[in-house]
């Protein structure tokens, strides 16, 4: 008997096939928001450089209302990050603490209160 | 097959990664809606005073260069899911502009 | 009161078919019955050619790996009353070359399984005289969840990176190799990193966390995976910055 297997193609919207990989999608598509706010911090520093005058209309800028609103959809793909890097974290790092496993909600917890405390420090660095 | 030296892309991802998730939204908060709002003001004096320390350029440097790192190797293997190719284009978009942001910081700190 | 449900089998045969297609078959639903119930009861009452893996029929062979409305799932572990109210679609799983039938060539998946050196290696052979290897009890639970797996191939169905590369390594195996790299009695995880750390082996993985979601014995071989990725940028980085180290 002869063998002639069959390969099936591969379809470039794999990902639209199924809800865990539009989530996936989504996940990773995060990445692009992160370093799009990358440039605009930048983009700060450049202005921090160049003196008072170019700080200032920095700050301008990045409070007008386009400014305002692409930062804001920034912050939703941030967080959808944050919550998702934390949700995954226990599968990269598991503990064991005196022989036994650390349950993954304590370590996902644990990123939480972490994430509660480096924001409260940026909000004091930053002048709250 | 041998040994990959991914470790060099990946180590600084993770990191980026985690500094990214614990550090952004709250910075986005700030520039995003709390300056903007004036409830917060990011003096010029303040920040660049900042900015005159080495520990804070390094602080400055990290927040800024690890999360572009983490974005531009995420964005590379995403445009390989995407079916966008995974040759020398797309790393030279994803890790070039990283490394553009990384350089531009350097400089920008090290001139304040 | 005798209930019906429709299958839709995906059919080839190599010696007579261009391309594969759907064959629909009705067969008699019961509620206590798995998807391989319907397919033997097509197999022995309707079309004796449709061609399957199966054996065990309780989870643990793992032969019996098939798509069920999109979805990687043995047949022996979906119920059809969980598919009632529509036809059942059953496909061979998905990104492995279809030989006939439902039935998938795993010639390459054998292969790459037998690359991770999925063996104990020891640094010296302990004769016979010198007594047992001792594993307490903490040390077994550090591999323990990892030595579960059927080579069911439902995570490679999953990774939407084993579609997109044909030589990735492949979930199972490297979460197989993660189980022997733990062992307290192997010291063969640098052996195997040329394979495991290679550009083909956990690299090629960015984590979508499908396989351990299809997996049917908890394996988890998301969490191996991302494990070997700290582990072996951690080893890489130690021989980059100590070089002529203890291997």
């Amino acid at each position: 008997m002869s063998r002639r297997p069959y390969l099936r193609t591969v379809e470039r919207n794999w990902w639209l096939s199924r809800r865990r990989y539009v989530v996936y999608m989504i996940r990773e598509v995060t990445c692009l928001f992160i370093a799009l706010y990358s440039a605009l911090l930048t983009d700060g520093l450049v202005r921090l450089a160049e003196g008072q005058a170019a700080w200032d209309s920095y700050l301008t800028a990045i409070s007008s209302p386009p400014g305002v609103l692409f930062q804001l959809v920034c912050l939703v793909f941030a967080t959808i990050h944050s919550v998702t890097w934390f949700g995954v974290t226990p599968k990269a790092m598991p503990l064991m603490i005196k022989g036994e496993p650390v349950p993954p909600q304590t370590i996902i917890r644990a990123h939480y209160a972490l994430w509660a405390a480096a924001s409260l420090v940026v909000l004091i660095a930053a002048g709250v | 097959m041998a040994k990959s030296s991914k470790p060099i892309l990946w180590l600084p991802f993770a990191g980026g990664g985690l500094v990214s998730a614990l550090i952004t939204p709250a910075l986005i908060l700030v520039t995003g809606l709390l300056v903007p709002l004036g409830l917060l003001h990011l003096p010029y004096d303040k920040i660049a005073g900042f900015a005159h320390n080495p520990i804070g350029k390094l602080i400055l440097f990290g927040v800024v260069a690890l999360p572009a790192w983490h974005a531009a190797h995420r964005m590379r293997t995403t445009a390989h899911d995407l079916g966008l190719g995974a040759g020398i284009p797309v790393k030279l978009v994803c890790y070039g502009s990283a490394w553009l942001m990384i350089v531009i910081s350097i400089v920008a700190l090290l001139s304040v | 009161m005798s209930e019906n449900i429709t299958l839709e089998v995906l059919r080839y045969n190599p010696e007579t078919d261009q391309e594969p297609y759907f064959q629909t078959y009705t067969v008699p639903y019961h509620d206590d019955w798995v998807v391989l119930d319907a397919l033997n009861h097509v197999k022995d009452h309707i079309d004796a050619t449709l061609t399957y893996r199966w054996s065990c029929h309780m989870a643990v062979c793992g032969s019996c790996g098939m798509m069920i409305n999109g979805e990687p799932k043995l047949g022996c572990h979906a119920f059809l009353r969980d598919y009632k109210g529509g036809a059942v679609k059953i496909e061979p799983l998905d990104h492995f070359p279809i030989e006939r039938d439902l039935v998938i060539v795993q010639d390459e998946f054998m292969e790459k399984l037998s690359s991770v050196k999925p063996y104990i290696i020891s640094d010296h052979e302990k004769p016979v005289s010198e007594g047992e290897y001792l594993q307490t009890p903490g040390q077994l639970k550090l591999f323990k969840q990892y030595t579960q797996c059927i080579n069911c191939l439902l995570c490679y169905a999953a990774c939407p990176q084993t579609m997109l590369n044909e030589s990735f390594v492949g979930p199972a195996a490297l979460a197989l190799a993660h189980r022997y790299n733990l062992d307290s009695r192997d010291c063969g995880k640098d052996q195997r990193a040329e394979v495991v750390a290679s550009n083909e082996g956990i690299w090629e993985c960015t984590f979508v966390g499908a396989c351990s979601e299809v997996c049917p014995k908890n394996v988890d071989p998301a969490a191996a995976i991302q494990q070997t990725k700290i582990s072996a940028s951690v080893d890489w980085f130690k021989a980059l910055l100590l070089p002529g180290g203890k291997k």
